[in-house]
């Protein structure tokens, strides 16, 4: 099987391993490091992993199942996770969340016909003081508006 | 010493320890650690202290766990048994998880190196070569700088072989979570780092006897062990006086979020004040001026207080004496004209969205508990349904393997009793009286 995961991959797996007594515990760190490259981890990439590891690909599936940060459905060019967990609500990331689903055109969970975006709602990111927050990507963003979440999206589809 | 953030957050304690780091930029690189803040001085002298000697610092500290269960951090660390045949662990937790806590991030982001330095301190007492820190696995930036200021510790031969010259190995590596409250949870943690799905062991074994990969492992939180230089450095009894309550040391990171004027993070000395000075006099006052309806007051699984309860004193045991919890010092403030039945039905949500699935009570409860509360709040609940919540709510209560279920059970059974006459009044009205 030709292999889908670049060898930047597993030259990061190769250099991560001596820091683990076992290769099972790379399980987390290949899922992420996966997922950088592909946006999302089809069975073909679970089982390269699996293969890397040397596990069952179940076992591969079973842990990235239980992670909300893993895809496992392909996800639009850019994910917007909007924080709707306590101190976000207080602080409006509902109308946030509004604002996005009506902009975008989708209900959380969707992707927008051309697959440029993917919108979720998100338990706690930990920004809570600088509520609302949100990631897009892999980035924070944080004191939120309804003109700051426009300028961002603005900037993504000028792209 | 009075130091305020730029934009809203600070620190008042007599003994600053973070705070005035904190927004710093030039706090994170390790010449800023070395040369302003004494940098890597506690590790060279607790490398001429006996290994009892630092675990009884730390036991006279009286710093107790940062996370959330307040335990005595020197008697854990005292749980390691001295020998053991497999390789022992020191693990910091910094996954951050419990909704309203944001205070290790600034750690993580402005002063990396106490956690590095108290962790190999860690490493030292208890007889560890390898530490791992679990970080959520959202907090990209933090583990990027995490890693950036580990390589400056390497590079500077304060981790890797034979530190200091002393003949003591220790290795720290970064290990990012994926996204699961339940990896706050220690033995959840552990099965996470071994690579397998986050879900809590039975106890016993304890880690200290079986934790990562089988090992004696410690699991700390991220303020726990960046405390542990200064312990280090000017001694258990200096530490323990910060705190101005009994058994308990040291200065507390608050993270104070909702309507409050300003957010942020504060350093106060533990016990020092009272809910309603941190709500008025550090954060301002309610937003808006509006009235105060409620308080979290140990992230989002501690028993909510009402407005009338807030001259308690801020700190682990007078919360646990009022029958709430300190947790991860997280406050969460809450006015008038927020309706408390949509806030515990969001709660709830999170609770049953990350109940893992082992213990049928915490995996039925949560998401039935949710189910009635949505009706409530939407108008559609029935007048058993109070009895019925404080009925779910006691058959989780103590009866799953880990905290979870305690967690989702004390804010439903607080709220229904505290705000009884706003959940009638759904009841009863279809609809909230407040808002």
């Amino acid at each position: 099987m030709a292999k889908i995961l670049s060898q930047k991959f597993y030259d990061e797996m190769n250099k991560l391993e001596p820091r683990y007594p076992n290769k099972v515990a790379l399980m987390l760190p290949a899922l992420h490091a996966a997922q950088d490259e592909t946006h999302w981890l089809s069975s073909e990439v679970l089982e390269e992993i699996a293969a890397y590891i040397g596990c069952h690909p179940a076992q591969v599936r079973e842990v990235a199942s239980f992670y909300t940060m893993y895809n496992l459905k392909p996800v639009g060019k850019h994910h917007i996770k909007v924080c709707t967990n306590v101190s976000c609500a207080l602080r409006g990331a509902e109308e946030i969340v509004g604002h996005c689903e009506k902009r975008l055109g989708i209900k959380c969970g969707g992707t927008t016909l051309d697959r440029k975006f993917t919108l979720h709602e998100e338990e706690c990111l930990g920004a809570c003081g600088t509520a609302p927050a949100m990631m897009l990507d892999n980035d924070y963003h944080e004191n939120l508006t309804i003109e700051s979440v426009d300028r961002l999206l603005n900037e993504l589809e000028a792209k | 010493m009075n130091i305020m953030h730029p934009d809203g957050g600070g620190g008042v304690a007599t003994e600053n320890l973070f705070a005035q780091h904190f927004k710093n930029d030039e706090a994170r690189f390790i010449d800023y650690y070395l040369n302003k803040m004494g940098g890597y001085t506690a590790l060279k002298k607790a490398f001429g202290m006996s290994q009892d000697d630092i675990i009884n610092e730390m036991k006279k500290s009286n710093l107790r766990g940062r996370g959330g269960a307040g335990f005595p951090t020197g008697v854990k660390w005292g749980f390691i048994p001295k020998q053991s045949a497999k390789p022992k662990y020191l693990v910091c937790n910094a996954d951050e998880s419990e909704p309203g806590t944001f205070k290790d991030r600034d750690i993580m982001r402005y002063t990396p190196h106490l956690l590095i330095e108290g962790m190999v301190i860690g490493g030292f007492a208890i007889g560890a070569h390898h530490g791992y820190i679990y970080i959520r696995g959202e907090y990209t930036r933090e583990a990027k700088l995490l890693n950036e200021a580990i390589d400056e510790a390497y590079a500077k031969g304060y981790l890797g072989k034979n530190i200091l010259g002393t003949g003591f190995d220790f290795d720290l590596t970064v290990h990012r979570g994926a996204g699961a409250y339940i990896c706050g949870e220690e033995t959840a943690l552990l099965n996470s780092l071994e690579g397998k799905r986050g879900e809590p062991r039975v106890k016993p074994p304890f880690p200290a006897q079986s934790g990562a990969f089988a090992g004696p492992t410690i699991v700390n939180n991220v303020e726990t062990l960046a405390v542990v230089p200064f312990i280090v450095n000017r001694g258990g009894d200096w530490f323990s006086g910060l705190g101005k309550i009994e058994r308990s040391g040291g200065t507390r990171l608050i993270s104070v979020s909702g309507h409050v004027k300003k957010p942020g993070v504060y350093e106060i000395n533990a016990g020092s004040m009272t809910i309603r000075e941190i709500i008025y006099d550090l954060c301002g006052g309610v937003l808006g001026d509006k009235k105060l309806k409620a308080v979290i007051p140990g992230g989002s699984s501690a028993p909510v207080l009402t407005a009338d309860e807030i001259d308690v004193v801020y700190d682990i045991d007078p919360l646990m004496k009022i029958g709430s919890m300190m947790g991860s010092a997280a406050l969460m403030v809450v006015s008038e004209d927020y309706c408390v039945v949509k806030l515990l039905g969001r709660i709830t949500k999170f609770y049953a969205h990350e109940s893992c699935g082992q213990c049928t009570p915490c995996r039925e409860g949560c998401k039935w508990m949710e189910d009635v509360i949505e009706r409530i709040e939407h108008g559609h609940g029935r007048e058993q349904d109070l009895a019925l919540l404080l009925d779910i709510a006691d058959n989780i209560n103590g009866k799953t393997l880990c905290a979870l279920g305690d967690a989702a059970a004390g804010p439903v059974m607080s709220f229904v009793k505290k705000f009884k006459s706003d959940f009638e009044a759904h009841i009863r009205g279809g609809k909230c009286p407040n808002v």
